[in-house]
């Protein structure tokens, strides 16, 4: 392979720059992101400029060298993945969104807390002690909270991780102004389009009735349950979900700990969370 | 010649997770030489306390996308160790399915998106598209495999779904298994155009000999089961993994720092490679020479290229898991067992190197406590120990060339720093 270097002229000033960023979570949203055939990938290019993703590129929006960190500068959307647990990430995140002129949370880390807000569900001695029991106070942490806690989101893209096809769709929509199309409708929808059995048949908790679809019932039709990545529908009924769980003879305590996988940051399902 | 240099890398890019570089050198000599890790800490270990044994895998795979199905299979191994459950051979062959997923993601990933823009003077795979369009194709293609697999095994390659204690909840039909047979030995056609490619880049000579530490099960190139071996001290159980990462010290420390009988060793690919070369496939094999890799190597910049042989290993044994499953009937298994309280250990190769997960459960399945060491955290000192002793031979070069070459070194262990993130502030110097 020659030498080559960077062919800027190929940028066409019109279509929107985008910079991925992350904060607290495993970066799988990103990879689901480029998980993407060339036809996509030429189909996502068509529209939008990327230029700032730092798990996969050195290149900086703001046309610095690759060694200092975020930029503030040169993109016009910001596609965010992670939840934020540090005081100084609420910071950084603000920055971003000064800079940007669209906000999007990427997955359930950012949209909604996650798997992250697990550990809301103890005191802090308790996480910090379990994790450095020797200095427990050394490393800055906080309560885990979704990116709209902090600062302005102007669209999500649910799911942990993201669907591939969404995030291009979400993208697209946004970027040609219209909307996001993310389904309101619960998961149940889905999953008996695809004539599954019913996890509750099966003796599973499931949380598909009140959590947003969109996912095709990824979860149930591949003999596992819901457990809420994308998200509550809006206006869950979350009383109706009590009466399936007394229909199958099931303990709304067994739920509500199924809960706190992704949804500890939701309101409608714990009200009193700091 | 610059007798001060001062290198200061805020993020590096191209690599999982956050992690800062910081070498100072005055008057020729290294005063400082660190990799710090600052990604924000999860507590995954805390999470897991009080949480089912049904939910281990799908909590801990959350711990990092790129090595979730990893995560996932070092979880359910872990669990099985504590409940005694001997997993069948359709599960086993499953699971080794899964892996292939797993390790084609990864490695094609790392190999062509990350390291390999460095070599041709990008900065990153973007450029890249308009001159080797051919090479991106194939490198999207290849990844999408790993997905493909995944997607067809367990659901899904990022959080999978079906994998589950004792046995899977999904069993593929004689179509995906088919399906499966032809997209690897396309792959393997692929990666034969990929070699002519990796063989023209000019890797950095530099040598440094370490203790290379790897799973071992004579026989086989050990990925999903076996002992630990270190090319040091040779062969001892999987059971006694904290002699080996020296975890047993973490009371006492923050800093989980990683050694065995030196300051540091080496897990991954390359120390994969020279403990376990003769039970790669012949094809593997015959890559290996094609590409100068010769065990021992001491040189770790060639892990990229030893992740390139693994992935042709990996598509010989992932064709050869669905050629028996093919000849196998195949049922979705009885997922009950006995619940009983105890301690268990899981040690997997994921595409970094070895996985340990520790588990404690009470009478009910219930977590107690969850230990996780990650490859990353037991290569970190092996990292830093490389940068010693490559920056004074390198002094004679330009600032930005000595930090290339130190992104390089770091982008080549392949670190996966979000799986470290309990592993922070670890004190090199």
């Amino acid at each position: 392979m020659p030498n080559v270097t960077p062919n800027t002229a190929a940028i066409e000033p019109q279509k929107p720059k985008v910079a991925f960023f992350e904060f607290a979570d495993c970066e799988g949203c990103q990879l689901c992101a480029i998980d993407l055939t060339p036809e996509q990938l030429l189909d996502l290019t068509a529209v939008i400029d990327i230029v700032e993703f730092r798990e996969a590129f050195s290149e900086k929006a703001d046309g610095s060298d690759s060694t200092g960190g975020d930029s503030h500068s040169g993109y016009d959307i910001a596609i965010i993945e992670g939840s934020i647990t540090r005081d100084s990430d609420a910071e950084r995140l603000k920055k971003i969104r000064a800079a940007a002129k669209i906000v999007i949370a990427l997955g359930a880390c950012a949209h909604i807390g996650g798997i992250n807000a697990l550990k809301n569900c103890q005191t802090k001695k308790e996480y910090t002690e379990e994790v450095y029991p020797t200095d427990p106070n050394k490393y800055e942490t906080t309560t885990a909270k979704a990116l709209d806690e902090i600062i302005k989101v102007d669209g999500f893209i649910p799911g942990c991780p993201i669907d591939t096809g969404e995030f291009i769709r979400v993208v697209k929509n946004i970027v040609l102004g219209k909307n996001p199309d993310i389904p309101t409708y619960p998961v149940c929808v889905e999953c008996k389009k695809k004539e599954n059995v019913c996890a509750y048949e099966k003796g599973m908790i499931c949380l598909g009735p009140i959590t947003r679809a969109g996912c095709g019932a990824r979860c149930p039709s591949n003999g596992g349950y819901c457990f809420g990545c994308r998200g509550l529908i809006p206006e869950p009924n979350v009383n109706a979900q009590e009466d399936i769980m007394q229909k199958y003879n099931l303990s709304f305590e067994g739920m509500k700990d199924k809960f706190k996988l992704f949804l500890q940051r939701s309101k409608e399902v714990f009200p009193d969370a700091e | 010649m610059p007798n001060d240099v001062k290198v200061n890398v805020h993020h590096i890019t191209r690599v999982e997770g956050h992690g800062n570089i910081k070498v100072d050198v005055k008057n020729g000599e290294l005063k400082e030489c660190k990799l710090e890790i600052v990604e924000a800490p999860r507590f995954i270990e805390a999470m897991l306390k009080g949480r089912p044994y049904s939910e281990a895998a799908l909590i801990t795979s959350r711990i990092c996308g790129i090595c979730s199905a990893g995560h996932q299979l070092a979880s359910l191994a872990t669990s099985e160790d504590v409940f005694g459950i001997k997993i069948s051979e359709q599960e086993k062959l499953l699971r080794k399915l899964l892996n292939v997923g797993e390790f084609f993601e990864s490695h094609v990933l790392h190999i062509y998106f990350l390291a390999v823009p460095d070599f041709v003077g990008a900065k990153s795979v973007l450029p890249l598209v308009s001159t080797h369009k051919d090479v991106v194709v194939q490198a999207l293609k290849l990844k999408k495999l790993g997905h493909y697999v995944g997607d067809v095994i367990a659901g899904r390659l990022i959080h999978s779904i079906s994998t589950n204690v004792k046995a899977m909840t999904k069993i593929p039909t004689d179509a995906i298994l088919e399906s499966i047979i032809e997209k690897l030995k396309d792959a393997k056609e692929e990666l034969k155009i990929g070699a002519q490619v990796l063989k023209k880049l000019n890797l950095p000579h530099f040598e440094r000999e370490t203790e290379y530490i790897s799973l071992y099960k004579p026989g086989e190139y050990a990925l999903l089961e076996g002992n630990l071996f270190s090319s040091d001290t040779g062969e001892t159980s999987y059971k006694n993994y904290r002699e080996l990462t020296n975890e047993y010290l973490v009371d006492h420390s923050t800093a989980k720092r990683a050694k065995h009988s030196r300051e540091s060793f080496m897990v991954g690919a390359l120390a994969r490679f020279n403990n376990n070369h003769e039970w790669l496939s012949d094809d593997a094999k015959a890559f290996a020479d094609e590409l100068g890799l010769k065990a021992p190597c001491y040189n770790p910049y060639m892990i990229t290229v030893a992740q390139f042989v693994e992935l042709v290993h990996i598509a010989d044994d992932g064709i050869a898991a669905a050629e028996k499953l093919l000849g196998m009937k195949r049922e979705l298994e009885d997922r009950s067992f006995p619940i009983v309280a105890g301690t268990g250990v899981g040690a997997i190769e994921v595409p970094r190197g070895i996985l340990y997960h520790e588990y404690t459960y009470d009478d009910k399945g219930i977590m107690k406590k969850a230990n996780c060491v990650i490859p990353t955290a037991q290569n970190l000192s092996n990292v830093e120990d490389d940068f010693r002793a490559l920056v004074p031979t390198i002094l004679d070069k330009s600032k930005e060339e000595i930090t290339l070459m130190l992104e390089m070194l770091v982008r080549a262990y392949d670190p996966c720093i979000s799986c470290s993130a309990h592993i922070l502030d670890v004190e090199f110097v």
